[in-house]
């Protein structure tokens, strides 16, 4: 029998969202995030210090001796939920969950590393991680920088989503894990898919780094963070994915064509019913895999692959009936169903894609490749 | 109210006067229904005490602990499940004495007498008659009922029939309890794609029904109909599914031992569907703990089409994957069993019982109907048949 994992939410967590959903319903309208896109700058600094540090988000995986809030996972799962449902622009599953586990994952007794951890978890700074979004776990850790002494760097890393937001990269070279402030690299900024996690070519041309961690530590550290990020943003694409059918069906409820709401064919209630199973469905294999973060279960990695391979999928399908749904509407660049058909992809494709995760569960549930 | 205490001090009482060690079966389940211990909920003299129904789990643990035999409601589900809180909700006191016990001892078996050939989603469209004989005060009823589960081993159905044609098709409908050994009663096995009979068709003619057997008042069966409705989709949760349970298991199972089995293209649909059946398991886990902790979901509304579609893709998987073992069936013999028995038999079976799983207990279209109006609150399909009478229905 496996573990009975508590799939609801506590008050705690639902008082939480509430406040995490006021703010960004407040200050992350659809259309404010349109215009910080179309100028180049989506991330909104103000924004994302009421949550980082108002709220207390950017520090909930972090213990309260270490600076942070003492939550969990399951409480991480719940802010991903909104900011999915919200299509927000800020570097929370970056700093406020891959770094932050990377450093969490780090040698107590590294003072850098600590030091640097209380300012992640209190906001102060925006640190993410310098590996390309696509990059899963399980899956084998590239090196791409070189350290040529003394923390003095160079290489190249791609597709780093967030890098433009980041006072300090983690740069994981053959020698270990190195912290550098972004003053000292090269950022090239990538044309996205995904307008509100945006993607940079990170240079390190003799850029100085401080050491954190020696190699063993810092490949442990990068490979938990990476299924920790794959298990919570399970619970993003859920938040993507209810946004997405919420909208729909209150778009056909009050769309007539034919002289009667188009949500009264029932083409498009099978279709929506079914959707909405399937959003259920990932609602719960989503809170599995925070729950099994939060309690650290060996089921874990099953439970977290599962949920990648599934939720992908459903936040996409979410995404793309939002936009055929909504017709001509859903087309347009005025109409915010792009931005979540745009960053539900981009997020198929990020932490390991759903083949890659169900690769996984052939290896968990011992169900080998011919 | 009762309490806990109050309860398991009442099993107690019952275990010591009645040990189950030393008590025929029958004996012991007469003398529970009568301390109030047989559902809880029930009023007292009719197998209960008025308590909570939560409260039944307390007794059953206690009483499964002690080694009390049970009724066994896989033989008496529909009676149980179904036809006792329709009784409790609409019938006479009488009825209620007369029935509920029997009912309950597993000494009457029910059945259901409500689809018919021409009335299965749409069951409020049934054809099958009841008129009304004044001087003798009995209905006379006629037409054919199908799909009956135990109709060959019912002493009793719930059974509803047309009393007005003439009004539209909800109303002139009447609720009754019918004497499945009253003549003019006829049961034939139903045999089924699977080549098996677990279902019966069941011919009226000309049977005799007093008006004192008919449950609610006339006219008004419909609504009589829909507590048993009610109460036959309250059926899910409660039990905890382990991972890889149910149908996938054979599949998975054969995978692991016959590595000779393996493709590339297999592989890829086996996951996909273990991922969905993992995400179905915690789906439902997840429903049993909202139930739990008194946050009911609208989530029960879907899980009989999750797993009606799963069961079909992994039993049809299944088949392929057996490659030429794949093209042979167990038995065509006629048989009548006692119960669905999904995971004790060939891949063949599985794969043609689980047709059924999408069609049973509501078809999957309409359940889907039922969520998109129901859960997502989207307008109804329009509708002409609501006023129309039943006799000018097209058919």
């Amino acid at each position: 029998m496996s573990a009975p994992f508590d799939l609801l939410y506590s008050e705690a967590e639902e008082e939480l969202r509430s406040a995490v959903r006021a703010l960004l319903t407040d200050r992350c309208p659809p259309a404010a995030i349109l215009a910080r896109v179309e100028g180049g700058r989506p991330h909104d600094p103000g924004l994302w210090e009421t949550l980082a540090a108002g709220i207390g988000a950017a520090g909930l995986l972090v213990p309260e001796k270490l600076g942070g809030q003492g939550a969990g996972h399951r409480e991480a799962a719940v802010v991903l939920e909104e900011l999915g449902r919200a299509v927000a622009p800020v570097p929370y599953l970056t700093s406020g969950v891959l770094a932050t586990e990377i450093l969490l994952g780090c040698d107590p007794s590294s003072a850098e590393a600590m030091t640097l951890l209380r300012e992640v978890a209190s906001g102060r700074q925006v640190c993410v991680p310098a590996v390309p979004l696509t990059l899963a776990p399980g899956a084998p850790l590239p090196t791409p920088v070189r350290d040529a002494g003394g923390g003095v760097l160079s290489g190249s890393v791609g597709f780093v989503a967030d890098a433009v937001a980041a006072d300090v990269l983690l740069v994981l070279a053959d020698t270990g894990l190195y912290a550098v402030p972004v003053a000292e690299v090269s950022l090239t900024a990538l044309v996205p898919l995904d307008l509100t996690r945006p993607l940079a070519t990170v240079g390190l041309d003799g850029a100085i780094g401080t050491r954190l961690a020696d190699p063993a530590t810092a490949r442990a550290a990068v490979a938990g963070a990476l299924l920790a990020g794959a298990g919570l943003l399970a619970s993003e694409q859920v938040g993507i994915a209810e946004w997405c059918l919420t909208e729909t069906v209150a778009h056909v409820r009050t769309r007539h064509q034919f002289n009667r709401p188009i949500g009264s064919f029932q083409a498009l209630k099978h279709r929506l019913a079914r959707l909405w199973l399937d959003v259920a469905s990932a609602r719960a294999a989503a809170r599995a895999a925070a729950d099994a973060l939060a309690t650290g279960t060996a089921d874990a990695p099953l439970t977290i692959a599962v949920a990648q391979a599934y939720c992908s999928g459903v936040a996409v399908r979410a995404a793309e009936e939002c936009v055929q749904l909504h017709g001509g509407t859903g087309m347009t660049w005025e109409h915010p169903a792009h931005l979540y058909l745009k960053r539900a992809k981009a997020a198929a494709a990020a932490l390991g894609t759903a083949g890659h995760h169900r690769s996984l569960v052939a290896d968990f549930a011992e169900l080998p490749a011919p | 109210m009762i309490t806990a205490e109050e309860l398991l001090t009442r099993v107690r009482d019952l275990l010591a006067a009645h040990p189950p060690a030393t008590t025929a079966p029958a004996d012991f389940l007469r003398a529970r229904f009568d301390a109030g211990l047989a559902w809880v909920h029930y009023p007292e003299g009719l197998g209960g005490l008025g308590a909570p129904r939560a409260l039944q789990a307390v007794v059953d643990g206690e009483l499964e602990a002690a080694g009390a035999p049970d009724n066994d409601p896989r033989r008496i589900g529909i009676g149980l499940g179904m036809a006792a809180p329709t009784i409790l909700a609409y019938g006479t006191e009488e009825q209620k004495r007369r029935f509920l016990r029997p009912l309950w001892l597993g000494e009457e078996v029910w059945c259901q007498l409500f689809s018919e050939p021409g009335a299965g989603s749409d069951l409020a469209a049934l054809g099958t008659r009841a008129v009304h004989d004044e001087a003798s005060d009995e209905w006379t009823v006629d037409g054919q009922k199908v799909w009956t589960s135990s109709a060959h081993t019912a002493r009793w159905a719930i059974l509803i029939a047309r009393t007005d044609p003439s009004l539209p098709k909800h109303q002139g409908i009447t609720y009754f309890l019918c004497d499945m050994h009253a003549p003019g009663v006829e049961v034939r096995p139903l045999r089924q794609i699977t080549g098996e009979a677990e279902f019966n068709e069941v011919f009226l003619t000309g049977v005799r029904i007093p008006d004192s057997h008919r449950l609610g008042a006339v006219g008004q069966g419909w609504a009589v109909a829909r507590t048993t409705l009610m109460n036959e989709r309250v059926s899910i949760g409660g039990m905890r599914i382990p991972r890889e349970g149910g149908m996938i298991a054979p599949v998975a199972a054969a995978w692991r031992e016959r590595p000779a089995l393996r493709t590339h293209a297999l592989h890829q649909r086996l996951l996909e569907l273990w991922v969905e059946a993992e995400v179905a398991r915690l789906t439902g886990e997840r429903l049993r703990q909202q139930l739990a902790a008194g946050q009911p979901g609208p989530e029960g509304s879907g899980m009989k089409l999750t797993f009606a579609r799963l069961n079909q893709e992994i039993s049809g998987l299944e088949v392929e994957l057996l490659a030429e073992e794949g093209l042979l069936y167990e038995d065509w013999t006629m048989r009548r069993p006692e119960i669905v028995d999904f995971t004790g038999r060939d891949a063949g079976y599985r794969y043609l019982r689980a047709k059924g799983n999408s069609i049973e207990g509501g078809t999957s279209e309409i359940l889907l109907n039922i969520v998109a109006e129901r859960v997502l609150g989207l307008p109804p399909e329009p509708r002409d048949d609501k006023d129309l009478a039943w006799k000018d229905l097209a058919r």
